[in-house]
């Protein structure tokens, strides 16, 4: 295991899961505000679901999508298995449930006299929204970062959708697995600390970066 | 514990001769089906018994150090070079393995590697470099196992060496034709070998020599000769009992 490697790996897998976590955000964020702002029937029956959907195995979210971006599959003429934009697809709808989850959870902790007393001093539903949001980021700001962990620490879909095609799709994870099965322990448990020492640094950076703009 | 290269696992072969095995001797097999390389560091760790393998110089050399004993052959296939159905790179036409990878490297074609030290990765680096090293050039490499290879090659519409029976042996796998095969350098050879009790003390070394008897029974080498698994042509040839043969291979 060569330096230059383990520094694309490290890249391949802050990208590809960093993508994820935005690309997640961007539907999970607005649906939680949805559910937590409306009432309507069947609302407890998509929050099951998000709820079950959050104990998809990876490997069965893998190999959904394989089905889907296969040469054979509906997808597969837009060639993309095996690539980092299907490790990025398969991620998403990984961490979608429990950005969702965790999005829900924190807007419902958000006084509910925030939005009462916006839409009563005349804020508009989407104005409102935007109140609701701001009063809960911080617990957004952690769903993200979660969402962006679960993304980054797993291995079956990168490994089911991108392939571990050295130089293109292996990222950490996958070279860990590669170096296990090599009988390459030693790399393997280096590697798991470096993305560790990641997250750590990322989550630091992120929430410290955001209190101090508070 | 057996530690085996994949394609024995793959097709279903250890499955069928599990079952059997059980039946005549009460012991009940067990595997790990990784790359040839991977396979004699597992055992080397004492985490198998017994290794199935495919590549005779890393089989050689566990033996040297010590780590195996009583190395015997029980069947033989052959690699072949796979590819898209157009064939781009002309390798059909080619008069030995070496040429044909030569072409796919001039014609500057994709190339998937397995890339794992498995006894299939290392037959393939031995070609390349009869074709004068490997091309800089669109080669892939998986790191995984033949059939997740040929999955790979197979979406992305690349040449890659198999073996005949893993290839054989894959469903669903669409968009692959064999290209080149049947040259003399391109025969594969398993050995079966029990891990030295003497060098590694966790090794059951009893139990190891009950499978590798069995292997090379003469039901043992039928089963592996009638075994099809999933494509309906036998995948592997059994050759435990040809003269000389754990001499010569």
């Amino acid at each position: 295991m060569i330096v230059p490697e383990v520094l694309f790996a490290i890249w391949v897998s802050l990208k590809t899961s960093g993508l994820a976590a935005l690309l997640a955000s961007l539907l999970a964020v607005p649906a939680a505000l949805f559910l937590a702002a409306r009432d309507f029937r069947g609302k407890r029956l998509v929050l099951l679901i998000n709820q079950t959907w959050m104990a998809a195995p990876t490997v069965v979210i893998g190999l959904l999508f394989y089905a889907l971006l296969s040469r054979t599959g509906p997808f597969g003429r837009f060639g993309i298995l095996y690539t980092q934009t299907a490790m990025t697809v398969g991620q998403v709808f990984l961490i979608l449930p429990l950005i969702v989850g965790f999005s829900y959870t924190a807007l419902r902790q958000v006084d509910r006299r925030a939005r009462t007393t916006a839409l009563t001093l005349g804020a508009s539903r989407r104005q409102a929204g935007w109140v609701v949001l701001r009063e809960a980021k911080f617990p957004l700001l952690v769903a993200v970062l979660a969402g962006f962990a679960r993304a980054v620490s797993e291995v079956g879909i990168a490994m089911m959708l991108g392939g571990n095609i050295r130089g293109q799709t292996r990222n950490i994870t996958t070279t860990i697995a590669l170096e296990t099965a090599k009988g390459e322990f030693t790399t393997g448990v280096v590697l798991g600390a470096v993305l560790l020492a990641l997250t750590l640094g990322i989550n630091f950076a992120v929430i410290v970066g955001f209190r101090s703009r508070d | 514990m057996l530690a085996t290269t994949t394609s024995v696992d793959a097709t279903g072969l250890l499955d069928a001769l599990a079952d059997e095995f059980k039946k005549e001797t009460g012991i009940t097999l067990r595997w790990i089906a990784v790359g040839t390389g991977a396979a004699l560091k597992l055992a080397r760790d004492g985490n198998a018994d017994a290794v199935i393998a495919h590549a005779r110089n890393l089989e050689d050399e566990f033996l040297r150090e010590g780590f195996g004993v009583n190395r015997r052959i029980i069947a033989r296939n052959y690699f072949m070079i796979v590819g898209p159905p157009g064939d781009p790179a002309g390798v059909s036409g080619s008069s030995t393995a070496a040429e044909a990878l030569r072409r796919i490297k001039s014609d500057a074609a994709r190339f998937v590697s397995r890339g794992d030290r498995s006894g299939t990765h290392a037959r393939e680096i031995d070609l390349w470099a009869l074709a004068g090293g490997p091309p800089a050039k669109n080669y892939l490499e998986t790191g995984q196992g033949m059939a997740e290879t040929l999955r790979v090659a197979a979406e992305r519409q690349g040449y890659t060496l198999t073996d005949t029976a893993t290839f054989f042996g894959l469903r669903n796998l669409i968009g692959l034709v064999p290209l080149f095969e049947n040259g003399p350098e391109l025969e594969n050879i398993y050995a079966v070998i029990a891990v030295n009790p003497a060098r590694v003390s966790s090794a059951r070394y009893g139990e190891a020599m009950a499978f590798i008897a069995f292997l090379t029974s003469p039901r043992g080498q039928e089963l592996i000769g009638k075994f099809t698994g999933k494509s309906g042509r036998p995948l592997f040839e059994p050759m435990a009992a040809v003269p000389g043969v754990d001499l010569d291979k």
